[in-house]
């Protein structure tokens, strides 16, 4: 029974892992900013929640698991709040998006020059 | 009176399982601060239900099962244009209608929309919702409602 | 297993302080910023597994907090002139 619960913990972090380097190869690799956001979003909820799930199976006091609960509903409430006050401050400052048929033409141009 | 409650008891329970000591000395010190918070809060004229959803309780929890369902969905289609590089995404920029009656189901809906990555809602004005979507596929999916449908049964 | 997790949440935290150096809009650094804040969580969270002392929680929560109030607060200012010029700047040659 402990094995299997350790394996089940290590599975988590492993693809919380596997998530949370993804998205932060999406933050260098994404043409601009906003869809940049996109790749945190990865990051901030599938990522840290399984992590924390991880840490949830391997603990055993259940103020622990109480407060792992704790950060993962807060980092699900405050995210999104965070992400859209970002995105309309941008929004309303006038920063363009790049959309989908100008952007080929500057990747292609970005990727030429490298 | 129902949302003071409500506070108290929100409050109460994370002071419990924030400080995991139950000796009286602590104890009454926790009851201050919580009354102390529930003055400021009455002061700031902020505990009404719009920030305690008493009324929404019973249809949230299925709600939020059908969302990380989503959730685990589009993260696996973000993950993987992430790494199929830059030239298979097809970011576009459109708005949606909400058609939620109550200020607490439209701010549901966004934060819905923004939580689940590949969708992010840049602005909130009136009825409609301007969405930044990383693939086209993601505004097809808006558009065919069914999130929409469903803040709406949680509402009502 | 968790020191392999926190070497995984260090490298992405190096990541996000690149595209916070190189990113060309203001917008992109308090991107990186928010995204390094949330992963210091995590890293908090860990390493209090990992030296058995899961009273690192507490900090966590408190970062937690910490980080995003810092994003809401520094975007409060954003209908200052000084935000608009470097977005206007920045957008005809940077992507």
């Amino acid at each position: 029974m402990d094995v299997a619960i350790e394996i089940m913990s290590a599975i988590c972090l492993l693809i919380g892992s596997f998530l949370c380097v993804s998205g932060g190869v999406g933050v260098l690799r994404f043409p601009d900013f906003y869809t940049r956001m996109h790749a945190v979003g990865v990051t901030d909820t599938l990522g840290a929640g399984m992590i924390l799930i991880g840490l949830m199976l391997q603990s055993q006091d259940i103020l622990v698991i109480a407060k792992l609960v704790m950060i993962l509903l807060m980092t699900l409430f405050i995210n999104p709040t965070a992400s859209h006050a970002l995105a309309k401050a941008a929004i309303h400052n006038g920063l363009k998006p790049v959309l989908d048929n100008k952007e080929r033409n500057n990747t292609e141009s970005e990727s030429s020059s490298r | 009176m129902r949302h003071t409650i409500n506070l108290f008891l929100m409050l109460a329970a994370f002071w419990l399982l924030n400080s995991g000591h139950y000796s009286v000395l602590m104890l009454s010190l926790g009851l201050g601060s919580i009354v102390l918070i529930l003055f400021i809060a009455h002061r700031m004229d902020v505990v009404d239900h719009e920030s305690q959803p008493v009324h929404l309780s019973t249809k949230l929890p299925s709600y939020f099962f059908w969302l990380l369902k989503e959730l685990i969905l589009a993260n696996i289609s973000v993950v993987k244009h992430i790494w199929l590089g830059n030239s298979s995404i097809s970011p576009t920029l459109t708005t949606v209608k909400a058609s939620q009656k109550t200020d607490v189901g439209k701010v549901i809906y966004a934060n819905s929309i923004t939580l689940t990555p590949g969708t992010i809602a840049v602005d909130l004005v009136g009825d409609k919702i301007m969405v930044h979507a990383l693939l086209e596929e993601n505004i097809q999916a808006l558009e065919t409602g069914e999130m929409n449908r469903r803040v709406c049964q949680v509402e009502n | 297993m968790l020191i392999g997790a926190t070497l995984a949440i260090l490298v992405v935290m190096i990541l996000a302080i690149i595209r916070g150096i190189i990113g060309p809009t203001l917008y992109d650094r308090i991107l990186a910023v928010n995204m390094f804040g949330t992963k210091t969580v995590l890293l908090i969270a860990l390493l209090g597994f990992v030296m058995g002392r899961p009273e690192f929680l507490d900090i966590a929560i408190v970062y937690a907090l910490i980080n995003f109030i810092s994003v809401v607060g520094v975007l409060r200012y954003s209908d200052s002139f000084a935000f608009k010029q470097p977005a206007e700047e920045n957008q005809p040659e940077e992507p």
